[in-house]
């Protein structure tokens, strides 16, 4: 169906709209799971220096 | 809490035993590598057809390609709406956290699903209407949806008493199920520049049965995109919200 690369990325003249369809979509996909992991890790982090922090007391008030 | 739960529940059925969120936790985490791989492998196909096996569109030229990711993305929208609604009531019935979680988990991706109906659509309205945007039935019921979404997510964000914020979302999220069908069927009740529905389940679909497996394909790797994000988000709203309980504490990444 496509002859070269060239004509695929051209899309028939609807470079723009395909592409810019498709583009944002594989955004979207690509950085709310990004998003996504980095929110869990920011409470792992929050939950372990709560931890660190607890048994420092308990230490320190021995 | 979170045992005196399980020990309540066990006793009941077994089904309310995933309903706490420590036993959920570790069966989420398991989950999602496998529903990732379920949606690269749709994706692939779904973009190997809809780009090389699927044939040009005699009206619309290549242009109609966007099909592939318009119509699974818009599907995915209400879909999900239908689900976290489901969610949202689940959990102001039988008070269950994680259900109300799981609403909040997904009303994210369901924002950016319709976020991204409208965006393709604009895409596909330029070349083939003239228009990024008009004031259709189809396209102004869409985005109530985004407004919807939204709408649940920052009232949810501006309760701080997360049970009282989990009920009224919960009520706004059952108020706006009303408008699903209205999208749904826009396209019949009203004299739409938007298309007819391109597949229905009472005719044979007026498509190609090479772009009806496209469609699906995309669809399927939404679908199985939008359960990995929402386990992946349910789990970070798990620890945020249990932080002050033991099992939390007890948890291996987080131990000191």
């Amino acid at each position: 169906m496509w002859n070269s690369p060239a004509e695929f990325f051209a899309m028939g003249g609807y470079a723009l709209y395909v592409w810019c369809s498709f583009g944002v979509c594989a955004l979207v996909f690509l950085i709310e799971p990004l998003a996504v992991r980095a929110r869990h890790k920011a409470i792992i982090r929050r939950l372990q220096r709560e931890a660190m922090a607890e048994q420092f007391d308990q230490k320190g008030g021995k | 809490m979170s045992n005196v739960n399980n020990l309540a529940s066990s006793r009941v059925t077994n089904w309310f035993k995933f309903s706490s969120p420590s036993t959920f936790y570790p069966l989420a985490g398991k989950m999602i590598p496998w529903f990732w791989a379920l949606s690269i492998i749709f994706g692939v196909a779904g973009l190997w057809i809809s780009f090389f096996v699927a044939p040009v569109d005699a009206v619309q030229g290549q242009g109609y390609r966007i099909i592939f990711i318009h119509v699974p993305v818009s599907w995915m929208s209400m879909f999900i709406y239908l689900v976290m609604a489901a969610w949202a009531g689940l959990g102001l019935v039988f008070n269950t956290r994680l259900s109300a979680m799981m609403a909040q988990a997904l009303a994210p991706i369901g924002a950016w699903m319709a976020f991204l109906s409208l965006w393709t659509g604009a895409f596909w309205g330029k070349p083939m209407w003239g228009a990024w945007w008009v004031w259709d039935a189809r396209l102004t019921s869409e985005l109530i949806l985004l407004f919807l979404y939204l709408g649940f997510i920052a009232l949810q964000a501006s309760i701080d008493n997360a049970r009282r914020a989990d009920k009224a979302g919960a009520i706004l999220a059952l108020v706006g199920v009303v408008n699903v069908p209205i999208i749904y069927f826009s396209v019949k009740w009203w004299n739409t520049l938007h298309q007819g529905a391109s597949v229905s389940l009472t005719k044979a679909p007026a498509m190609a049965q090479t772009m009806l497996w496209g469609m699906l394909l995309m669809a399927l790797c939404l679908w199985m995109y939008s359960i990995a994000v929402g386990l992946m988000r349910v789990r970070a709203i798990i620890l945020e919200r249990e932080a002050h309980t033991d099992w939390v504490k007890q948890l291996n990444e987080v131990k000191y």
